[in-house]
């Protein structure tokens, strides 16, 4: 960047804002003592966990605080002038359309009832009193700015008639009509697909070097805020914990709560053979119970006697680094080291599951799905159509052996979830075979077999509806038990508390609600009714997607645990490549009902790729500023799967594309020496060429 | 073992007791509610109380006061044969809320308008949850019939149905009960086609469960919530549907102390002068309908403010 001259006054400079929430049950002070500057041209990344209170502190430069919600103390200057204690008219002068805020649903921010061109225009003839011509002149060059493919044509649709991706970039482009001086994003990718989310962020960049606009970006993500901000706060439970450039947040964390997010996440290329996920013990604390000394006392590892005693201040630790530790220097220095293994030693409820080796050593596979097709029926739209059908899953086979875990991964649309519903038995598929300890189950769950029922079982994907809300943890647990164990009644409560210990749950939850419960204890409840009757194979949705990255850690590595000593065979979904990596033995890569490539797990994160897998790789956030990923982009959307594209799939947005082949023949599956099939035309030796996605470049300031 | 046991009692009674705790929470932060509950509780104690706050039967007649409007001796007047109309309010209200008689010497707890409304439930229950789970021809079969039963004007109904089985206690159950039973099944359904989605269900699903047991047992429960206001507001429509049939004569058979018989019958003497016998009665329905629409109101508002 070029050296600027003018005096540095910060786009916002926040300092020691305080807001608090007023409930039935008196204050929660939301956040508390939040200062941070954003200067112009620059991205601030805001991370932290759910309820940590980012997205508070955005709604309290805005002030859409709610009917509830105000500031009680600090100030927040806006190119120098405080917008705390102003009259809502008064705001509205200082901040005029300075300010655009991008919220996480596009659906939220566009009015579904009006046309995209109208609700743009309106922002330049309301704001700017431009004429209707001149407005939309100006909206069509700057939805080409956000590289929407034929823009003058958006103009005249309406919101449901663009993909999510496509309605990000329309209220990107809204919120840019103004030229504001600081655009506020609110999660803005976490709704979007991997592939889009990074030609979201890669347009974010752009945007930002060419409108040297101030933005603040909010994001849960670790893997995100490395590639968009150039200086990153942590935000722990409505505090500052720690504020830095990016590189020194991701390399030298000097926070043990900064520390500890980034053990969560499974860096891409790790895998539980070789490294384990060290969750954050214990959870956030009410912010109407904070500890007396530092918030992350109780959870820190490396909490001493002071900690308990002083909250210490958000201090420069080293040049343009602070962090609020007492100790950040020291730890900062030592780095942290993992516990003895004796934290990895099975828990007190193992002895109840003996290991199962012997069934490890069958060579058969335990479940066999073969040319599978699931399709949907659809009325046709047209009069006399007759019916279509949406082939959700369109001959897919796989084969999972005993004590091996299969991850499927792929964008949303593309199967996954079908392919498991299918196979549980939720929904009945159209064509193709489906086996499970040798016996035919191509069925709809209600006509299966007790023993079928028992031995094959499911974890889901959202925390807040895997439980009924109506019965306790314990009863709902013992309902499994009573259905597949047979259990007399006085074992029943015995055995659930074994398996609530097994969960690090015990006995203590046995009588809670649900909505006692966080969303990681509810996952680990739906996990322990899953695993009651203790089956063969398990089929995990998405299981931790919904959840905070320590959480998900700690769910994950529970999964591990019970994989180990029961010897289960699982089938996990996800669409983030990092977990599925860590987690999975062999990986399925599905793109529009079919499988592109499936493998071993290390094989299928190094060349040869097939070109969806490479473009995948290419797109998933990496938690770390060194590395260097290869930027390929798919162009266009996802095809309907209610008339798939000829040939290859894929075909419509390879950047690959060999030519008429690729249109009208379907491909060939080759088999790479690594040990992974790869369902492309493109010769093999070719493929193998490739470079790999993933590169790691040296630091940019060593230290 | 006993342990155990024990731990489970302890447990379990705090739940409980923080279960009330909390619904009279939501009652009390809202003052529609609490006005409601104040209104429909006096007509509760008026009616179990009726022997201790009158000396009169309902029925008894006093040839010295006829039609005489409130005074010492009778605080609400007198009907047309001398009848004492607070007494015949008491005995009234009784009937509608606390007991149901069935036979010459039987009665039933609860009173009529709250019976019909809990076979109402029963029915429209089981119907709304076996359209919305199962489904398919099913659901078209039961709601097409619901949809004829309520392109039917609701006092139209009452009266096909009082004409047809005979105007008494039990009949007038079985009528509140046919002409909610299409409301109560509808809201059911559309409760139930959302619970229906949640995983928990599948996870019902794939342990094998009988559909019984998923309906009642892992749907119903989750739906308690809009059931219950929405019962509440029945039952005041069913008092109002008991008035309007006392009035046109299909309610329960005289001399029984009957709200709606009672307005009939003062009705001719408003303009003679005295309307203190139509007067009272009508006062009487009115209160208790609007009471139990405010507490249901306000309950509804309060519990959908906190979720």
């Amino acid at each position: 960047m070029i050296a600027d001259h003018r005096p540095r006054v910060p786009i916002l400079a926040v300092r020691d804002l305080a807001i608090v929430y007023a409930t039935r049950q008196g204050d929660v002070p939301a956040v508390r003592g939040v200062s941070f500057d954003i200067q112009r041209g620059e991205t601030l990344g805001i991370v932290g966990e759910s309820g940590c209170g980012k997205s508070t502190v955005a709604f309290g430069i805005v002030n859409f605080l709610g009917a509830n919600g105000r500031i009680v103390s600090g100030e927040i200057l806006f190119q120098g002038q405080n917008l705390v204690g102003k009259s809502e008219g008064d705001l509205r002068k200082i901040r005029g359309d300075r300010i655009a805020m991008v919220y996480q649903d596009p659906m939220q921010a566009l009015n579904p009832s009006m046309r995209l061109g109208d609700q743009m225009a309106e922002v330049l003839i309301v704001h700017r009193g431009m004429d209707r011509k001149a407005a939309e002149a100006k909206c069509i060059q700057m939805l080409e700015r956000v590289y929407m493919p034929d823009a003058a044509n958006v103009m005249k649709r309406y919101p449901h008639q663009i993909s999510g991706g496509q309605q990000q970039r329309v209220v990107i482009a809204m919120a840019l009509l103004n030229d504001p001086a600081l655009l506020i994003m609110d999660e803005p990718t976490t709704a979007l697909d991997v592939t889009v989310e990074a030609a979201v962020l890669d347009l974010i960049a752009d945007l930002q070097r060419d409108f040297d606009t101030a933005i603040m970006y909010i994001s849960h993500n670790l893997g995100v805020i490395a590639r968009v901000a150039d200086r990153v706060a942590v935000m722990y439970a409505g505090e500052m914990v720690e504020r830095a450039a990016v590189a020194d947040i991701f390399l030298r964390p000097s926070h043990p709560y900064t520390q500890g997010l980034m053990r969560c996440v499974p860096r891409l290329g790790q895998d539980k053979t070789s490294s384990y996920l060290y969750p954050i013990p214990g959870r956030v604390p009410s912010p109407q119970a904070l500890p007396p000394g530092c918030i992350f006392e109780p959870r820190c590892a490396f909490a001493r006697r002071e900690c308990g005693q002083r909250r210490p201040e958000l201090r420069e630790v080293a040049a343009g680094h602070w962090a609020s530790c007492l100790f950040a220097e020291e730890i900062a220095e030592q780095g942290w080291k993992p516990p003895a293994p004796a934290e990895k030693a099975p828990s007190p409820g193992a002895s109840a599951f003996p290991p199962v080796g012997a069934r490890r050593a069958a060579d058969r596979p335990i479940l066999k799905v073969e040319h599978m097709k699931t399709f949907y029926r659809v009325p046709s739209r047209r009069l006399f159509g007759g019916r279509e059908y949406v082939r959700a899953v369109d001959d897919v086979s796989i084969e999972v052996r005993p004590g091996e875990t299969l991850g499927i991964v792929g964008e949303s649309g593309c199967g996954k979830s079908t392919l498991v519903k299918t196979i549980i038995g939720l929904e009945t598929p159209t064509a193709g075979t489906v086996e499970f300890m040798g016996i035919d189950i191509a069925q709809p769950v209600s006509r299966r077999s007790l023993d079928i029922l028992k031995n094959l079982q499911m974890v889901f994907q959202n925390p807040d509806s895997t439980l009924n809300p109506s019965f306790s943890v314990g009863a709902q647990i013992g309902r499994a038990l009573r259905r597949f164990r047979k259990l007399p009644g006085r074992e029943v409560r015995a055995e659930v508390i074994r398996l609530l210990d097994l969960m690090k749950l015990g006995e203590r939850y046995y009588d809670r609600l649900p909505r006692q419960l966080s969303g990681g204890e509810k996952q680990r409840v739906g996990i322990a009714r899953a695993i009651a009757g203790r089956p063969e194979v398990v089929l995990c949705d998405e299981p931790v997607s919904a959840l905070d990255v320590s959480v998900q850690a700690a769910v994950l590595n529970l999964l591990l645990e019970i994989q180990q000593q029961m010897g289960t065979t699982m089938v996990f979904i996800a669409h983030d490549l990092s977990v599925v990596r860590f987690f999975c033995d062999t990986i399925a890569v599905m793109y529009l009902g079919q499988i592109v490539e499936i493998g071993p797990a290390e094989a299928i994160y190094m060349p040869p790729y097939h070109p969806y897998t490479e473009a995948l790789l290419s797109a998933v956030p990496i938690p770390d500023p060194r590395v260097e990923q290869a930027r390929i982009r798919l162009s266009g959307t996802v095809p309907s799967a209610l008339n798939p594209p000829a040939g290859c799939r894929f075909h419509t947005r390879c950047p690959r594309k060999l030519g008429a082949i690729c249109e009208t023949q379907t491909p060939p599956w080759q088999v790479a020496a690594t040990g992974q099939r790869i369902f492309c035309h493109i010769p093999l030796a070719e493929l193998s060429r490739m470079a790999s996605v993933i590169t790691l470049k040296e630091a940019p300031h060593a230290g | 073992m006993t342990a155990s046991t024990q731990s489970i009692s302890l447990a379990a009674r705090p739940r409980w007791w923080r279960r009330i705790w909390n619904g009279l929470a939501i009652l009390f932060a809202s003052k529609t509610a609490v006005v409601g509950l104040i209104i429909v509780l006096f007509w509760v104690t008026a009616a179990i109380c009726a022997p201790l706050l009158t000396p009169y039967s309902p029925t008894a007649q006093d040839y010295r006061a006829q039609n005489s409007g409130p005074s010492a001796a009778h605080i609400l007047g007198t009907d047309d044969l001398g009848r004492d109309i607070w007494s015949r309010l008491l005995y009234g209200a009784r009937i509608v809320l606390i007991m149901l008689p069935v036979g010459e010497h039987v009665w039933l707890p609860l009173g009529t308008a709250i019976w019909g409304v809990l076979l109402g439930l029963l029915v429209g229950c089981t119907l709304g949850l076996v359209a919305g789970y199962l489904g398919g021809w099913i659901d078209e079969v039961v709601m097409r019939v619901l949809d004829a039963m309520m392109a039917f004007p609701v006092i139209l109904l009452y009266m096909i149905i009082i004409a047809a089985v005979g105007a008494s206690a039990t009949n007038v159950v079985l009528a509140i009960a046919i002409v909610g039973t299409p409301g109560i099944a509808r809201l059911v359904r559309g409760l139930t086609l959302d619970i229906r989605t949640r995983d928990y269900i599948r996870a019902a699903e794939i342990r094998g469960e009988r559909k019984l047991y998923i309906m009642f047992v892992e749907i119903l429960p989750n739906a308690r919530g809009p059931i219950v206001i929405d019962a509440m507001l029945r039952v005041g429509y069913a008092i109002f549907a008991m008035g309007t049939l006392g009035f046109l004569g299909l309610g329960l058979p005289p001399p029984s102390p009957d709200w709606g018989s009672m307005v009939a019958s003062g009705r001719r003497y408003i303009l003679a002068g005295s309307p203190w016998a139509a007067l009272w009665p009508s006062l009487a329905i009115a209160s208790l309908v609007v009471g139990l629409n405010l507490l249901a109101d306000g309950l509804r508002e309060e519990s959908m403010r906190y979720q």
